[in-house]
């Protein structure tokens, strides 16, 4: 992990979101050891945020977000309106788990400190834009554009149920399978990824092509999540992009051959099903992008 | 055992049922619910079917009815309006702060600031779908909004319960039977990634129009927006393929990976969650048939006052059983997340 994250302080990243938000069991690092990498991404210039649990439901996951919330050093990702709560007052941002899917909400988290907030994953483009005319001021806007969506939470580990296993003595069997284990229908279609408590989407929300979009619709921050493989290229192929304005084709190319197992899509944001696939003609937004 | 559960322990338990149509909310009241709950003609709640709901005449009629015999009536705008639909859900909070509801059941900020904002005497409770699962997310629901009542969503032991019981600034109303999200509410796309539609976004999940069921070699298939959900073999009875309850593979193994087709039934828990300090039980399925809510509301009815009047020598009827199996998904029952090793 160490290792992993000294990497990206050379990246050309210019925000990190730290911490575990899935399982309060799977506790990788100690709170100690989080603190040391966001103080060495801080001092290689990058803004560093702690995020925190999606599903609280013991006492002791809120003692947990409750501390995180106090750290008096970093700024928080909420994705639990417990977090929203404990953070009121002073400045923090939402993950995609929190639900804001109109103006009027975006206006009454403005009030209680909201600094920027991350589009809900299901919404459309067209959405976005609604949102963005009537978007609070000094409000940034964070879009998920690249990596596998987390669809749902349960309180049921389905990890520890594919090893018919009790969630109690799970065995931390989801740390054999860094990129989620894979759940295929019955005529073996890959379909969804089982994460612990989390399913995510089996395809990458790959949204590279769609860069030009993001600067009309004056989107702050691109988010990447990322699969545990090419982590520091794929950031590198969205950065060129953004700043040197290299080629979306070659990038769209370049890209894929980086895919996680399942392809990709684009739905959501086209206003289809998250799973398609919407393909907008390549050439003409090479063009475009050239002029 | 302290002495605030000793006080809470005395109150009674509400029932809360559900109501499509007006038939089904007729039988409701007459079979013995506290509280029904309804939901208009459109996408502004979580059970947007086609056929069900209550326009405003309806609605009126409903109400009438149920107040007539001392009835309540809940109504749900539960689901989360984008900036083009915001006027449809505003209106439909004007609806119903005008038709005197006894509580709007909400779950997004905009509409809860909307409607605390302009109808103070405006009863509000907080849906299944704000995923509302401990006291400091409901805290915030109530110090901005003012909610007297938050309904838990599905995930939550009975212990942890009992948690939020004790810390939650407001009463707890906890689902009691019906179909069961294995996933926590209000945070579940599944549906959208395959279909486009989800509960948030449409009120429907794994939506009918999207269903199709095919005769193929292998058995009758169920299929969501084609993709494959389940297969049947000829002795097997089919059930509706609801996304998550569908048989998928893992490491070489098929089977229900993330839950099977059953319903949730508590009834054998009303004395806990009675000693708890549990306010209302709530019963599910607003797109089932009057002949299930009359069903359901009578079981429960008699679960409720036989615990009320000696929750010590509490014990369900096989006849409450029989009756609760045969309308549950799958004809199976479960305790759900209430029973820690379920997750």
């Amino acid at each position: 992990m160490f290792d992993f994250y000294q990497r990206i302080a050379k990246t050309k990243i210019d925000i990190v979101y730290l911490g575990e938000t899935v399982c309060a069991k799977r506790k990788l690092l100690r709170r100690e050891d989080w603190l040391t990498i966001a103080k060495m991404l801080q001092n290689s210039g990058k803004e560093v945020v702690l995020s925190s649990m999606t599903l609280i439901e013991a006492n002791s996951e809120l003692s947990a977000l409750k501390s995180l919330c106090a750290n008096g050093e970093f700024e928080v990702e909420a994705n639990d309106m417990a977090a929203v709560q404990q953070l009121s007052g002073q400045s923090f941002i939402t993950g995609p788990a929190i639900n804001i899917y109109n103006p009027h909400s975006l206006k009454v988290l403005a009030r209680h400190g909201l600094k920027r907030w991350v589009f809900p994953l299901e919404l459309s483009k067209q959405t976005l834009a609604d949102m963005q005319k009537e978007k609070p001021e000094n409000i940034e806007t964070e879009v998920f554009v690249y990596g596998r969506l987390p669809l749902a939470y349960s309180a049921r580990c389905f990890t520890a149920r594919a090893h018919n296993l009790p969630k109690d003595d799970c065995q931390y069997r989801c740390l054999h399978y860094p990129d989620g284990l894979l759940l295929s229908t019955q005529e073996k279609e890959k379909f969804l990824i089982l994460n612990g408590i989390q399913t995510q989407s089996v395809k990458t929300n790959n949204l590279i092509a769609e860069l030009d979009e993001f600067k009309t619709l004056n989107v702050d921050v691109l988010r990447i999540s990322p699969p545990s493989q090419h982590c520091e290229k794929i950031i590198d192929i969205f950065h060129q992009c953004l700043h040197q304005d290299y080629c979306i084709e070659e990038a769209i190319t370049e890209l894929a051959s980086l895919l996680p197992a399942g392809g990709s899509c684009n739905g959501y944001w086209h206003g289809l099903n998250g799973m398609d696939l919407y393909s907008t003609s390549q050439e003409v937004l090479c063009q475009s992008f050239q002029q | 055992m302290n002495n605030s559960h000793q006080c809470v322990a005395k109150n009674k338990m509400e029932l809360v049922c559900p109501a499509g149509n007006l038939p089904a909310l007729k039988v409701a009241v007459d079979n013995g619910a506290d509280a029904v709950y309804i939901g208009f003609k459109d996408d502004t709640n979580a059970r947007h079917f086609a056929g069900l709901n209550f326009n405003e005449k309806r609605s009126r009629n409903a109400i009438e009815y149920a107040h007539r015999k001392g009835t309540k009536v809940f109504l749900a705008i539960n689901t989360y309006p984008q900036a083009s639909g915001w006027k449809r859900w505003q209106e439909a909070v004007d609806r119903a702060a005008a038709l005197k509801i006894d509580a709007l059941i909400a779950a997004d900020i905009g509409v809860l600031d909307y409607a605390a904002n302009t109808y103070a005497d405006l009863c509000l409770h907080l849906s299944v779908q704000a995923s509302a699962t401990n006291s400091e997310a409901i805290r915030f629901y109530y110090e901005n909004f003012g909610i007297q009542r938050v309904v838990l969503p599905r995930v939550l032991s009975l212990k942890q319960v009992e948690q939020v019981s004790k810390d939650s600034p407001v009463p707890l109303e906890v689902f009691g039977f019906g179909s069961l999200c294995v996933m926590v509410e209000g945070r579940c796309l599944l549906s959208s990634y395959v279909t486009g539609q989800s509960p948030n976004s449409f009120g429907a999940c794994s939506p009918a129009s999207a269903v199709e069921w095919k005769d193929a070699a292998g058995g009758l298939e169920s299929r969501l927006n084609n993709v494959l959900i389940d297969c049947y073999k000829k002795d097997e009875a089919a059930g509706y393929p609801t996304l998550c309850k569908g048989r998928f593979e893992v490491s070489h193994n098929t089977f229900y990976a993330m839950e099977e087709p059953t319903s949730l039934n508590t009834i054998a828990l009303l004395p806990e969650l009675q000693s708890i300090g549990i306010a209302a039980i709530k019963l599910e399925g607003r797109q089932r048939s009057p002949a299930y809510v009359k069903q359901v509301t009578k079981v429960w009815r008699a679960a409720l006052d036989e615990c009320h009047n000696n929750a010590d020598d509490y014990q369900p009827k096989s006849e409450w059983l029989d009756v609760l199996h045969s309308v549950s998904e799958g004809r199976t029952t479960t305790l759900g997340a209430y029973h820690r090793p379920w997750q």
